[in-house]
Parts: C-alpha cells; sequence; structure tokens
C-alpha cells in the first residue's frame, strides 16, 4: 500500500477560495465577507500558518508606506502613479496602481477604527515618515487585521483551513475549478473545489543564496516563509506573467536587514563609504545614464542601490548610515536648550529602537550584541540578496486585469484583478506590475479583488468539474517524496547522503548556488550576462530534473520539497524574463553586462511570460505600456 | 538556536492541543517532544526571529539566542507582551541595559468590526466603491478618470 493511502482525502466545496491569509487576504476576506453575504456566496480561506501571525506581516511593521492623503489634499492619486512609475523606471501599470491608491486611505482609516496605533500629532493629523509613509506601533499590525478578517469570514458563514499547505491549482479547460494541499498537523489531503479563486500566497525569498549561510539563513529582509507559490500556482494554471524579470535588493543594516527607512527619512541621516565619500553625491553625473528616470526626483530606489555599489566594486566599502552625526545635528538644533534636547534625545532613541523591535527584532538583537549606541559611532549598511515582491520595489507577479472606469481596453477583461486565467484572481505579492502597495496596498488590493470575485462567483454560477483522474495524479506527485525516501532510505547508513535522492535542503542550496552565481547575485555583485543566464538554465533544466527525486521524511519535510519546487519555477521565469529583455533597466537590482545600457525604443514595455503545463512550453510577450498621466 | 526552549519553564502546554508555540509559529518550525514533552526548534536556521513563539508562550519558557554566525554573544531583547502594550528589555554585550514601553493596540481584542463603522453607502456590487466608501475614505466621492 502507497504511504499516499493512509492520507485521508477531505473535499471543501465552495464559492469562493481565498488562498493565502497574509495582508491580501485578510483584505479580501474584509471585504468579500460583506458581498458574500449579501448574494449568498460561500467562501473558505485556507493558510499554511495561523492566520494571526501569518505572511509577510509576522512580526510586525513599524510603518504603513501607502497612504496617500486624498482627504487632506495632501497629494492625488495621479501624484502616486508618477512617483511608482518614476521609481520602476517608467516601467508600471498605471491602471493597477491609480486602482489601490484611490481606495488605500479607506483600508488605512479603517486600520484606526480596528485598532492600530497610528502617530498623530498635536493637531491629531497622522506623523508622515516621509512623504507617502505613516508612523505606527505596529507590533499587532496583522493580529488586528486577521481579527477583522476572521470578523468578517465569520459573519458571512465562511470556513478557515490553517496549516494546510496549498500545492497547485485544478483546472477546467481553462478555467480555474480550485486548489490541492495537504495538511501539515494531520494525515489529510485537501481538495478545495471553487468557482473562484483569489491568490495570495506571497513573493519569494531563498531562491538566491542569503548572505548568512549558517544559522542566520533565516535571517532574510523578508520571510522565509514565502517561499514563490504564488507564482507557481498562477503560472501552472496558465496566467500570463508580467515584471518577472524585476527582483527587488533592500539596502538594510547589514547582517540582521533592520530598516533604514527611520534614519534616513526621519533623522535625515546620510550613507557614506569608508573613505567618508557620500556616493549620491560623488557619483551623480552617472544618474544622467539613466534619464529620465535617473534625472528625476524620487532618484529611482535601484539607481540610489547601484551608486552605493559601485562604491564597494571599487573598494570604497563597507557603507555606513551617519547615525551619529544625524544625531548630532539634531542635539546642535537644541544647543540653547539642553533640558529639551535631553527630552527629544529619548524620545529619538525610542523611536530608532522601536523601528527594530515592531519589525525586525534580530537588529535589535545585533545592534545591542555590538554595544552599538548610534549618537556614539555609525552602523554599517549593504544590499541583500535579491527578492520577488511585486508588493514593494519588486514588481514580479501575474498580469491581471485593470478596473473598468479606469483600464485602457488593453488591461481590461471583465473583471479588476483577475488573472488571464477565467476565476482566478491575484493580489499582494501575487500579481505584478502594481509595486509600492506595501503592506496598507496589498490589504486594499485584496478587498477591490475580493468584491470582484464575488461578482464573478454571482455571475458564473456553474461548479467548474475536478476531474478525478487529476486529483489522483496530483495526490501521487505530492506524496512522491514519502514514498522515494520510505523505498530508498535503507540504501545508507546516512539518511541524508543516499544516491537514490535529494533532500530538500540540499536542493534548495543547489537552487541558491545556481541563482547566486549566475544570476546576479551578491557574490556575482549583481551581474550577469547572456553565457551565464544560459549556464543558469542549463543548470535548472538538470535541477527540475532532479526534483523527481525529492525525498521526505515527514509533512513538515514533504512542506519544504515543495515550497523549494515552487522556488525553483519562480527561479525559471525570472531567468527567462531576464534574458527576454535585452537591456539593463534597473542597475541596482541586476545589470546585464552584456546589454548595458538602457533602450527605451525598444524596451520602455513589460515583458510577459507565460507557461503551458499541457506542452510544456513557454511564451515570451512584449506587452505594449499606456500611462494614464 | 534563534529561538530556543527553557526545559525548565516549558510544561508543553499540557493542557491545549498543541502547543501555544506550535500553533503559532508562522514556519512550523516549533514541535513538541511528546516523550520529554517539552518544545523545540526543529529548524533554527530557518527561524526569522519573529519572536511569535516568545511573546505567546504562557510559560515566558521561549527565547532567542541571536545567529551564533553573526551576532556576538551575550545580548538579550526580552518582550512582554500585554494586551494593550508590549515592554521590552535589550541588554547589551556590555551590560548596558534599555528598556522600552510601546502601544500595541488601541481597541479591546476581539472588536475589529470589519466596516470600522462606515455604513455601506453604495451597495452595488458592480460599483467600483468598496463597502465601506465613500465614508471611510473621509471625502464625497471616489476618484475616477476623468
Amino acid at each position: 500500500m502507497a504511504i499516499a493511502d493512509n492520507w485521508q482525502t477531505v473535499e471543501v466545496t465552495t464559492d469562493l477560495l481565498i488562498v493565502g491569509g497574509g495582508m491580501g487576504g485578510c483584505g479580501t476576506a474584509v471585504e468579500a465577507g460583506y458581498w458574500a453575504k449579501k448574494h449568498n456566496i460561500k467562501v473558505a480561506m485556507v493558510d499554511k500558518a495561523a492566520i494571526d501571525r501569518s505572511g509577510a506581516v509576522a512580526m510586525g511593521l513599524s510603518a504603513i508606506n501607502q497612504y496617500v492623503g486624498l482627504c487632506d489634499g495632501e497629494n492625488t492619486v495621479e501624484d502616486y502613479i508618477n512617483y511608482v512609475k518614476q521609481d520602476l523606471m517608467g516601467i508600471a501599470r498605471d491602471d493597477l496602481v491609480a486602482s489601490i491608491a484611490r481606495h488605500v486611505d479607506s483600508t488605512v482609516h479603517l486600520f484606526e477604527k480596528w485598532g492600530l496605533p497610528i502617530w498623530t500629532d498635536e493637531n491629531g493629523k497622522y506623523v508622515h515618515e516621509g512623504r507617502w509613509q505613516l508612523m505606527i506601533n505596529g507590533e499587532s499590525y496583522k493580529v488586528i487585521v486577521a481579527e477583522a478578517a476572521k470578523n468578517s469570514l465569520k459573519e458571512c458563514g465562511a470556513e478557515i483551513y490553517e496549516r494546510v499547505f496549498i500545492v497547485a491549482p485544478l483546472m477546467d479547460g481553462d478555467r480555474i475549478s480550485g486548489a490541492v494541499g495537504f495538511s501539515t498537523r494531520e494525515e489529510k489531503f485537501y481538495v478545495f473545489k471553487a468557482k473562484a479563486v483569489m491568490l495570495a500566497l506571497g513573493g519569494a525569498v531563498h531562491v538566491f543564496k542569503p548572505r548568512s549561510s549558517g544559522e542566520g539563513l533565516g535571517r532574510a529582509w523578508y520571510p522565509p516563509w514565502n517561499s514563490g507559490s504564488s507564482t507557481y500556482f498562477s503560472l501552472m494554471a496558465g496566467a500570463e506573467q508580467t515584471c518577472q524579470e524585476i527582483r527587488f535588493i533592500p539596502v538594510r543594516f547589514k547582517d540582521a536587514y533592520g530598516p533604514v527607512g527611520a534614519w534616513f527619512l526621519l533623522f535625515k541621516s546620510r550613507a557614506c563609504n569608508a573613505m567618508g565619500g557620500e556616493y549620491m553625491v560623488e557619483r551623480k553625473a552617472e544618474l544622467q545614464n539613466w534619464a529620465p528616470y535617473g534625472m528625476a526626483k524620487p532618484i529611482p530606489a535601484n539607481l540610489r542601490n547601484y551608486l552605493g555599489m559601485l562604491d564597494v566594486m571599487e573598494g570604497k566599502g563597507p557603507i555606513f548610515m551617519e547615525t551619529d552625526e544625524a544625531m548630532q545635528k539634531i542635539a546642535d538644533a537644541y544647543k540653547d536648550d539642553p533640558k529639551a534636547f535631553k527630552k527629544k534625545k529619548k524620545e529619538l532613541e525610542a523611536e530608532a529602537w522601536e523601528d527594530f523591535l515592531d519589525m525586525t527584532i534580530s537588529q535589535a538583537i545585533l545592534w545591542a550584541g555590538t554595544n552599538v549606541n548610534p549618537e556614539e559611532k555609525h552602523s554599517e549598511i549593504a544590499a541583500a540578496e535579491p527578492y520577488f515582491i511585486g508588493s514593494h520595489s519588486g514588481g514580479s507577479g501575474a498580469w491581471v486585469s485593470g478596473p473598468e472606469d479606469i483600464a485602457h481596453p488593453d488591461y481590461f477583461w471583465g473583471y479588476t484583478n483577475m488573472s488571464t486565467v477565467k476565476g482566478l484572481f491575484c493580489a499582494g505579492d501575487a500579481s505584478g506590475a502594481s509595486s509600492h502597495k506595501f503592506s496598507s496596498g496589498s490589504v486594499t488590493e485584496g478587498r477591490i479583488a475580493g468584491k470582484a470575485c464575488v461578482k464573478f462567483c454571482i455571475e458564473n454560477t456553474d461548479q467548474p468539474a475536478v476531474s478525478d483522474d487529476e486529483v489522483a495524479a496530483w495526490k501521487e506527485k505530492i506524496f512522491a517524496p514519502f514514498e522515494l525516501f520510505a523505498a530508498e532510505k535503507d540504501k545508507s547508513s546516512d539518511p541524508h547522503i543516499n544516491p537514490a535522492f535529494i533532500r530538500p535542503k540540499m536542493f534548495m542550496f543547489r537552487l541558491q548556488k545556481i541563482m547566486d552565481e549566475y544570476v546576479a547575485g551578491v557574490s556575482a555583485q549583481f551581474s550577469t550576462n547572456t553565457p551565464s543566464l544560459e549556464r543558469a538554465q542549463e543548470l535548472l533544466t538538470w535541477l527540475r530534473e532532479d526534483s523527481a527525486n525529492l525525498a521526505a521524511e515527514d509533512s513538515h519535510e514533504l512542506m519544504r520539497a515543495w515550497e523549494n519546487v515552487h522556488r525553483m519555477w519562480q527561479a525559471d521565469v525570472h531567468v527567462r524574463t531576464i534574458l527576454f529583455r535585452e537591456e539593463t533597466r534597473w542597475p541596482g537590482y541586476y545589470f546585464r553586462a552584456d546589454k548595458p545600457t538602457m533602450d527605451e525604443e525598444n524596451w520602455k514595455c513589460f515583458a510577459n511570460a507565460t507557461y503551458n503545463a499541457a506542452t510544456d512550453e513557454w511564451t515570451m510577450t512584449k506587452r505594449e505600456i499606456h500611462h494614464l498621466t | 538556536m534563534p529561538s530556543y526552549v527553557n526545559p525548565e519553564k516549558c510544561d508543553g502546554c499540557k493542557a491545549l492541543d498543541s502547543t501555544a508555540c506550535q500553533h503559532i509559529c508562522p514556519n512550523n518550525l516549533m514541535v513538541l517532544d511528546k516523550e520529554s514533552m517539552k518544545a523545540w526548534n526543529q529548524e533554527p536556521e530557518m527561524c526569522w526571529e519573529c519572536y511569535n513563539c516568545v511573546k505567546i508562550c504562557p510559560q515566558q519558557a521561549v527565547d532567542v539566542r541571536g545567529y551564533a554566525d553573526f551576532v556576538p554573544m551575550g545580548a538579550a531583547v526580552i518582550p512582554m507582551r500585554a494586551s494593550k502594550d508590549i515592554m521590552w528589555t535589550v541588554k547589551f554585550r556590555n551590560g548596558t541595559v534599555k528598556r522600552f514601553k510601546f502601544p500595541i493596540r488601541t481597541t479591546d481584542e476581539g472588536t475589529a468590526v470589519p466596516n470600522g463603522g462606515y455604513e455601506t453607502a453604495v451597495d452595488d456590487i458592480n460599483a467600483h466603491e468598496l463597502f465601506t466608501q465613500p465614508a471611510s475614505i473621509r471625502m464625497d466621492a471616489m476618484w475616477t478618470k476623468k
């Protein structure tokens, strides 16, 4: 008897299935709950963790990075559109950015009502960290949002499944029909049948080798549980992908990756190289090579990265955040009032530490472990390894429909945030070309998609077919690592070293080494070229073949096996899209040394990719950019 | 080992179906050894140090030791999370101790009402307004393309 036979198959039939309970999924729950109750639509939500603390905001956050401030006339929707496409070197879907920007304040106001402490000044106005950023006491940000989501689901009678890892989509021809996965706590194989699926499974971490590869392997900037599942799910469903070349590389405090936003924006700190030179000043001329984006303000994140990287490549590292100088400047402003300064200093110190304690506690441990007092000495910053995070300053994700009242006809196909697959909706890190939505925008996009999902269920009442053969094939495939381990484990006295199989951890390291060395990772100084990319493809082909030899001993390791398969496909579409786009457009994200300049004439467009699982073929397409402003 | 469990304090949450740390870990790292009835982190190198296991432990048995491959030894960061605020104790390698207290929420646990009190004005599934709008935007109307 096969091991898989011991696993009970549980079937759940619903109208709307929300896959992933992070910020995007919770946004959907909040919005869809209302419309589902009104229209008698059945909803289910599934998460591989506990919704209270799942997803990218599980630890907390110290700021809300997208608040437009429409009601105070601070900014306009058009301002946000212009900001996003400037940062992404012209590559953004204005309609999607506008769709989120027009609704995001509404979501932030809800956060405040739900109980999130948002800082206010003496006049009751929100305290801004930057033009679009609000300061919060965000330790319980996710707990609060999850609470509203769960209350909404309760009101519409929805079911919640926690600790169920979703592996893949189920298809009825060109329409999504559900998803399959397994519990990491009970011997249960889940088959979800749905009319519409809302996908919000996060971005991808650990596709590239991290800077720390010992115990600190898990201290990535983005959480290690974001394993490329959104990309895998929508790819396998046949959904067109966009911006899969646009990875994100954050520059953060070195090693623990603590946030630098408060230091740059709130305390006005400078970043200098080891010789005391300021790369943003000394290398200003370089920005002309990336005009018009390099010449406009704010300077795109990737170009700021690039100027610092040039310093490091020239041997001028490390780069330091001049915290002592910033604190001294603040002290100077209070030089005639020592009492007021003492109070201000205490305030600033608490703000600086809270920035870490709310969202990157490791950075507090590192500062404590290295006796850092920011007013006494500067602290090192560095570029992290690449991540896939369409919600931040990356752009990767599925190609989705815009809203009818905003979108160009090329960008509209029936339902807002629906991918090119009928019934499959995407939000947060799962949808592409709508960067800079962050946490608040991801909840907002989840809400937009949530309403559209319910509309889809009302207008498409038939339950798509789920074939028994498809389910049986997935069950066999999903549990294959168990069978292989059981069959072969006795052929070696060491359970990890066995010629018949590869364990998930080594499989991940193999992927990371390929991506790091050939696809512009940290060791390659974020640089690549066509032969390197082709070598990566050759090595990835063998990796894919060997994925059939993944072995797992228990359900936790089985989840790791499938997470790493998801990462591998994220890597695959990334390499293909970098190869397809024959230019360098984001030099501080990756530098393509054989195509070292930006080509506005031929490549100011989206580079999209589609995978056909039936034929194992890829289609690469250019899509035109239609700007709104 | 990023998060680790003090065996003297851990009681395996014996009154619960699963331990609190098992319930909350976003990366499925915490497990219970059924024989010793002590929890442990099964994959410390996949730990993000999110501290959710530390904050939730009813026995205060879970702690974090900085990543051994880049953090000098001797520091500790210890939270005490209550219903409205969190208190942090930061101990430096050189013995310095700092304490911070920050609010975590302004409302009672469980009371987050989905609509936040913003009534539905455009009750139409075909409209672009979300169910709390336009009230929750604090404007008369939602933005659209001119």
